[in-house]
């Protein structure tokens, strides 16, 4: 069975330089980057290489301003929280998108709990922040603007730089979660005018364990993990050396393959869309179109009257490995916050996956997804008593309203309207 | 030694990648349909019913892995079944049979055992002389 790896906005493979690069910091070069002894300042040298590499790659001022933590998520949380705590008293009103990651949302909610308000702008039916959106909301109160560079769900790439000038112009910090992003597109925290930007190498072939943030200097930033005087007082904590060395020989690996890299999966996405959109009926591409605004990484998909789980595993059991933003698929029962911001219909958001390429996929890879997935849907519409309710003419599609029949969603009320046993 | 993982047990991957009684029963003499409010999932039994016992059932399910095998195995369950054994059916024998569920997952049981009960419903409604017999459990169910 061929075997499918489509899941690399979760995790990619780590690049054998950079397990190369990382392996004698684990046994020969164990010391630790705080200790003055020979030990010590080898991996101070290393660290410093690593911040090197990431600076370059993002087009940072100074390797100064790029901090390691343990994840993306650390770094989300310390721009988030550090940035609003360092301006308290300036003012308790931050302004994210509606659709950014929840290690961002969750964060906000927390300050929300203690007394910061937030506005969450919303985005248009293909995922975009309006920068006029943003400006509007940003009040003289507001400490600090958080739009991602490109969601984790839906592939969309938001206007950083023109957010980045309302923010300049206004003089509030501004954050870019670049996690979905860097070592996939081109990553200038100048061009976007961005105070902030988190970066995480473990998707773009480095290790997990090591979360990259850059600050710039003129950002006032309070630590949120209290201890030593590790980079520079804004993360304590011992620096997971060998995972910083990898991430950083994956920084210079992809600051020197991101045309490559783009240009391959930009060929298989294509591929991929066009094939799936030809072979499988009622299929609907969320978020923008490939192109300009669009990752070349990602599709995101709803496939009409199945559900997301169930087409997820029939993958998994054909060797395809994919994500699902469906209720089912979450621990909270809860559909993806990204597909509700985009306004999609519940009864899509349920049949919806997934698909994140990568460098090793092939064009023989995305025909043999296509030809399987096909396969899948109808077994599974085979299951469904939707698929025979639409054929029926009980229910309507979303996405081709053949005008016979009521909407999924009412059907699904009324059937769910009736009284628990 | 495996190296292949699953999310679910065996039983419950099982009566997924092969459910049983899958599809509709034509002229069935009892069909529900219900949805779960919290997830979204649909869940359709049909029943033949004669001389008071389910003779035959089949379901249609749109829903996740776990949705889809506790279709299945009530579907197995409840066959050969009386309507008053049938109406004090629970998710969780399906749960048992199953060798169990995520806690995440045991709504899905639940479905199950309320789309059964829609269809035995649905039975009484057309043959009111069956509901004499089994008036007082359809009310204290």
């Amino acid at each position: 069975m061929r075997n499918v790896y489509l899941d690399h906005q979760s995790a990619t493979p780590l690049l054998p330089e950079a397990f190369d690069a990382m392996r004698p910091y684990f046994t020969e070069y164990y010391g630790n980057a705080s200790s003055l002894h020979q030990q010590g300042l080898r991996v101070r040298e290393a660290l410093k290489k690593a911040r090197q590499q990431m600076a370059a790659l993002v087009n940072a001022e100074s390797e100064d301003d790029i901090f390691f933590a343990s994840d993306g998520t650390e770094c989300s949380n310390l721009a988030i929280k550090g940035v609003a705590y360092a301006n308290e008293r300036k003012g308790k009103h931050l302004v994210v998108s509606a659709t950014e990651h929840p290690s961002v949302m969750n964060s906000v909610e927390f300050l929300e709990k203690q007394g910061w308000t937030c506005t969450r702008v919303p985005v248009d039916p293909a995922g975009l922040v309006d920068p006029a959106a943003v400006a509007a909301a940003i009040t003289p109160q507001t400490v600090l603007v958080a739009v991602h560079h490109v969601n984790h769900d839906i592939g969309a790439i938001q206007k950083v730089a023109e957010i980045g000038r309302v923010c300049a112009e206004k003089g509030v910090p501004f954050y870019v979660d670049c996690e979905a992003s860097a070592g996939w597109l081109p990553v200038d925290v100048r061009k976007f005018g961005a105070s902030l930007a988190s970066f995480s190498p473990h998707r773009f072939y480095g290790p997990k364990g090591v979360g990259v943030l850059y600050r710039n200097k003129k950002a006032r930033l309070v630590s949120i993990i209290h201890g030593g005087v590790q980079e520079g007082g804004r993360r304590a904590g011992t620096e997971n050396i060998p995972a910083i060395v990898g991430a950083g020989v994956a920084a210079e690996v992809a600051a020197s393959r991101l045309d490559s890299r783009l240009a391959h999966a930009a060929a298989l996405q294509k591929r991929l869309w066009d094939g799936l959109s030809k072979q499988v009926p009622y299929i609907k591409l969320n978020g923008p179109l490939p192109g300009p605004d669009r990752i070349p990484t990602n599709l995101n998909i709803s496939t009409e009257f199945i559900e997301g789980e169930g087409q997820l595993l029939l993958c998994d059991l054909n060797g395809i490995a994919v994500a699902s933003g469906s209720s089912c698929v979450s621990k909270s029962l809860k559909i993806s916050h990204v597909l509700s911001a985009i306004g999609l219909d519940h009864a899509l958001a349920q049949g919806n996956l997934i698909l994140t390429l990568g460098d090793a996929n092939t064009a023989e890879d995305m025909d043999y997804v296509v030809e399987t997935f096909a396969r899948i849907v109808e077994k599974l519409r085979g299951m469904s008593p939707m698929w025979d309710e639409f054929q029926r003419g009980v229910i309507d599609s979303v996405i081709a309203p053949t005008g016979r029949g009521k909407s999924f969603s009412q059907h699904a009320a009324e059937v769910s309207g009736k009284p628990a046993h | 030694m495996s190296d292949t993982y699953t999310l679910y047990n065996p039983t419950v991957m099982d009566h997924f990648m092969n459910p049983r009684n899958m599809g509709d029963l034509k002229d069935a003499d009892g069909v529900g349909e219900v949805g779960a409010a919290a997830c979204g999932d649909i869940m359709k039994i049909s029943l033949r019913i004669k001389d008071g016992k389910i003779e035959d059932a089949r379901f249609k399910t749109f829903g996740c892995g776990s949705a889809i095998a506790s279709s299945s195995m009530a579907t197995e369950l409840i066959k050969g079944r009386t309507i008053e054994e049938a109406m004090s059916f629970t998710n969780q024998e399906v749960v048992s049979a199953l060798g169990g569920l995520p806690p995440v997952k045991i709504h899905c049981s639940v479905l199950a055992e309320e789309a059964l009960k829609a269809a035995l419903e649905d039975y009484i409604q057309r043959h009111p002389e069956a509901s004499a017999k089994n008036a007082a459990v359809s009310v204290a169910a």
